[in-house]
């Protein structure tokens, strides 16, 4: 054991009773966390491009998006600023669902690149977004979400840190090799597993 | 892009002083600190003697320096990490940190444009370090702060800004005193207004960087204001912080 902080730990945060990944707490609420002004994006105008290797661009709009199956999914939230959330409830589409909606042809892609309004960029593995670990979530709580936290709808991966659930999401870039995004060009982790404590760039 | 992991260093508390009655700073000395830009965090780790241990981030509140580090830590209920820093650690005591985090809400030397700084209440703790920043390296970029806080007894670093405010180099500061302010103050107590932000153009002009830091209504109303006025979204940057926060 390294450093002992002196009289810490005689009082300590709930943890749940389950297990947190390392360097968490555990929080009731549900902090907003964005790098600049919550994007206000109307459903009438929202529209999400895929863009896939070959260059083919293929667009959902909220319509087409509604229309798609959709699941209600209870789900651990993990953010890289050290809060978890237990217990969160969505709806949305799951990301294969909509790409295969969207896609012809099997994509040839590794990688995507995740587009929002307002910039943000993301970047994951394709597998990473597959299978039913990720959902374009439009629903939070049985309540449509609200645009700060990433509404009309945003990418839910709970099992990555929240900074790749990216809000206000507009676009998946399909890509062959890995583009950093936003946060990952500023430091942190490529990948971002919380159980392997992945927050900063080298981690 | 950093390749290797940042190391945890081990840090000492060299000093503390309570800046409002819940509100205290830590300067840590902290052999290997690299220095840091204005407006990033460090992690900090605190470990018992059983081996449990806690993490939390703050931002930093000092200018850069090597070696050491000041931390500004407002006490929030519940908090096991902010209620150790503000009520328990003191001179001698030892916790490690991590950092500089955070590339984004950054403020550096060399730029020039004109900057809106909006801080509600401890939000002031990274906008603090980009005025320091700024007198530290002797910059003439307009600066002004408008700082939002629920009455006078919750200003955090009054004199210090106090000084900064009067000492001539180009920095005005506005508070806004949400719950009540002083006898003769012109402002009628209250939420931040279209007017508070017209007046920090009034001051400085046209702000190339605005950085707002505080609670996240008070950055979203905040940000909305500016918004308003026609400021552009890509100048704006956020730091926000939930009701929680460790």
């Amino acid at each position: 054991m390294g450093v002992v902080s002196r009289g810490f730990g005689s009082r300590r945060d709930d943890d749940g009773g389950r297990p947190l990944p390392p360097g968490q707490y555990l929080t009731e609420d549900f902090p907003v966390l964005s790098a600049g002004p919550t994007q206000v994006v109307d459903t009438d105008r929202w529209r999400l491009d895929v863009r896939d290797v070959d260059g083919s661009t293929h667009s959902i709009d909220w319509a087409g998006l509604m229309a798609l199956p959709s699941e209600e999914v209870t789900v651990d939230l993990h953010c890289v600023t050290r809060w978890s959330k237990h217990d969160t409830t969505w709806r949305g589409v799951s990301v294969e669902v909509l790409l295969d909606s969207l896609l012809e042809e099997e994509t040839e892609a590794e990688f995507a690149l995740v587009r929002c309004y307002g910039d943000y960029t993301t970047n994951l593995p394709l597998e990473d977004l597959l299978d039913g670990k990720a959902w374009i979530a439009y629903e939070y709580d049985g309540d449509e979400l609200r645009a700060e936290h990433g509404g009309p709808a945003r990418l839910l991966v709970p099992h990555l840190y929240l900074w790749k659930s990216a809000k206000w999401v507009n676009g998946i870039e399909l890509r062959q090799d890995d583009e950093p995004g936003f946060w990952e060009t500023l430091g942190y982790h490529e990948y971002g597993d919380p159980w392997l404590e992945q927050r900063y760039s080298g981690d | 892009m950093r390749r290797t992991s940042t190391p945890w260093l081990r840090a000492r508390v060299a000093s503390a002083w309570l800046e409002t009655r819940t509100a205290r700073t830590l300067v840590l000395d902290v052999p290997g600190w690299p220095g840091h830009d204005a407006g990033q965090h460090l992690d900090v780790r605190l470990t018992a003697e059983d081996g449990y241990q806690a993490q939390r981030s703050y931002s930093i509140a000092s200018a850069s320096a090597t070696d050491r580090v000041e931390l500004t830590v407002q006490k929030v209920p519940r908090g096991e990490v902010s209620s150790y820093l503000v009520d328990v650690a003191r001179e001698g005591d030892e916790l490690e940190v991590r950092g500089p985090v955070g590339g984004w809400f950054r403020w550096t030397p060399d730029d020039e444009r004109a900057v809106s700084l909006v801080a509600g209440g401890s939000g002031v703790v990274p906008v603090m370090a980009m005025l320091r920043a700024r007198q530290q390296a002797g910059s003439t970029a307009p600066f002004h702060l408008l700082y939002s806080t629920r009455t006078p007894d919750h200003v955090i670093y009054a004199d210090e800004l106090y000084r900064i405010a009067t000492s001539g180099t180009g920095v005005e500061i506005a508070y806004v005193f949400t719950r009540g302010g002083l006898p003769d103050d012109v402002r009628a107590p209250g939420r931040l207004t279209a007017a508070d932000v017209a007046a920090v153009e009034a001051s400085i002009g046209r702000p190339g960087r605005v950085f707002v830091c505080g609670p996240n209504p008070f950055v979203e109303t905040a940000t909305r204001l500016f918004l308003d006025a026609g400021h552009p979204a890509s100048i704006v940057r956020t730091e926000r912080f939930g009701p929680t926060g460790g």
